[in-house]
């Protein structure tokens, strides 16, 4: 694995890659049956979870350093992300709100997380162009990070005076009323764009048709595939899965998330590689007999 | 508790419940979080006199009936609190989710319009589906069962499992960019 190879590696690394072989080898199952008369030790049932985490923190360090260093990555066009400029034009132009729903879940779930990153760049322009902004939320947490999200992105672009108590408001602790407070929204402020990020259930569809009517300039993105062809079917532009996760960085064109991107899609080609070997395993009807064999005879 | 997770031990687990209680704790004083927004923005409008004013006074008086009656007798079933969750909330939820069926019906008639290739496959597709999940569609071509079942385990599946897939990772990622401290974005920085 290259990543043992890399000649400057930083003490943090050496030690992930330190542990990940001794959590690999029967010494860590002898030593964990010996902690566990201690009341202490690994939970063998998660160790390829625990070696997939080091190996998938390695790599995406390793690919972050690489950036840092300077190296240039490709980002392949998101239109979905390059659309979010335009929809905040077009608003100003307008002179009407943008809609910006950071997903029906609490700060503990991390596409909601994703949406405030998403919500941060989108305050920002808005905030340089003084276009209103419209952040309803579900949670009272969430709201407590959109606040901040928000309020600090307007002190970034030099907008001093307080932020409006509509500008991030608590609308519902259930999701239905929350629909049902958008869709009022929807057709009483008009939003000139709606942009949806973050984990979202059956309400997708109701806030996603609400904008729909009102006429706004429509941008989804979420983690959820059930919602996705909701989202593709009402939205002009949507984020799929790992798109989603991938627009701050994206946005912030920053190197070291930039990395952190390309460290994700190397990993995704591992496993790319592991689905097409298991795919022609299972079709040959090559067993774990003919693998131990093939190694063998190496 | 990204610890407690992988590792088992009396005072791991202590330390991951207390964080956890402390979290519902926080969770609950930032519903007062919520209360005071919410308040905050339909009593400006009342008193600034806006034209939806009439609105926020209701959803101010549902406010605190649900909260004092919930407070004063409790959520059992038979009080008044029960009684205006199941007669008045519940209904106005379940309106709410029938509604889907029509938005279903207006998101389809704009998807399914064969423009182009793409969107004539879909259509194709859905139809085929669509009519093999009800029992007309074995009267049509008693086929289309088996087609539909072959579309929504293999295809559809295998497009679903790459999501996921290229999600979990993408949700991994974002999540160390975050506990790095490089993914500051969310905060409102970086």
């Amino acid at each position: 694995m290259t990543f043992f190879h890399w000649p400057h590696r930083p003490a943090c690394c050496s030690a992930i890659g330190t542990v990940a072989l001794c959590l690999l080898s029967r010494s860590a199952l002898a030593a964990d049956e010996a902690a566990a008369a201690t009341g202490y030790g690994l939970r063998l049932e998660r160790l390829n979870a625990l070696v997939f985490t080091l190996v998938f923190a390695g790599v995406i360090l390793r690919y972050i350093r690489r950036a840092i260093r300077g190296e240039k990555f490709y980002m392949r066009p998101l239109p979905g992300l390059d659309a979010v400029d335009e929809a905040v034009g077009r608003a100003t132009e307008m002179g009407r709100p943008i809609i910006f729903v950071p997903g029906t879940d609490d700060l503990d779930n991390i596409q909601t997380i994703a949406g405030l990153a998403v919500l941060g760049r989108v305050a920002r322009t808005a905030a340089r162009y003084r276009t209103p902004l419209r952040v309803p939320v579900l949670y009272p947490l969430a709201l407590a990070g959109a606040q901040q999200t928000v309020q600090q992105a307007r002190l970034d672009e030099g907008v001093m005076e307080p932020m409006d108590a509509e500008t991030v408001q608590y609308v519902a602790g259930e999701s239905f009323s929350f629909s049902a407070r958008i869709g009022g929204m929807m057709l009483r402020e008009k939003p000139a764009a709606g942009i949806y990020m973050g984990r979202f259930a059956a309400e997708s569809l109701l806030i996603a048709e609400m904008g729909q009517v009102a006429g706004a300039i429509q941008i989804a993105g979420t983690a959820e595939p059930e919602q996705l062809p909701f989202f593709i079917a009402a939205c002009d532009y949507t984020l799929m899965g790992e798109e989603f996760y991938a627009a701050s960085a994206y946005l912030a064109n920053e190197p070291r998330m930039l990395g952190a991107l390309s460290g994700q899609d190397v990993l995704k080609l591992v496993i790319v590689a592991v689905v097409v070997a298991g795919a022609v395993s299972v079709s040959f009807g090559w067993g774990a007999d003919f693998w131990q064999a093939l190694l063998a005879a190496k | 508790m990204v610890l407690a997770f992988f590792v088992r031990g009396p005072i791991v687990d202590r330390v991951s419940d207390e964080a956890l209680r402390g979290q519902t704790i926080v969770g609950g004083i930032a519903l007062l979080l919520g209360v005071f927004s919410i308040s905050q923005v339909h009593w400006r409008r009342i008193a600034s006199g806006h034209a939806d004013r009439g609105y926020s006074a209701i959803l101010l008086v549902c406010l605190v009936a649900m909260a004092g009656f919930g407070t004063v007798q409790g959520v059992e079933a038979g009080g008044v609190f029960d009684w205006l969750f199941e007669r008045l909330q519940a209904p106005m939820m379940a309106t709410m989710f029938s509604m889907l069926a029509f938005f279903i019906a207006s998101a389809a008639y704009r998807a399914f319009r064969a423009r182009t290739i793409t969107s004539a496959i879909l259509l194709l597709t859905a139809v085929i589906v669509m009519l093999g999940r009800i029992p007309m569609g074995q009267y049509v071509y008693d086929g289309l069962p088996a087609w539909t079942n072959w579309i929504m385990t293999v295809p559809s599946v295998a497009v679903q499992r790459g999501i996921i897939i290229g999600a979990a990772l993408g949700a991994a990622s974002i999540s160390l960019r975050v506990l790095l401290g490089i993914e500051r974005s969310y905060l409102g920085r970086g």
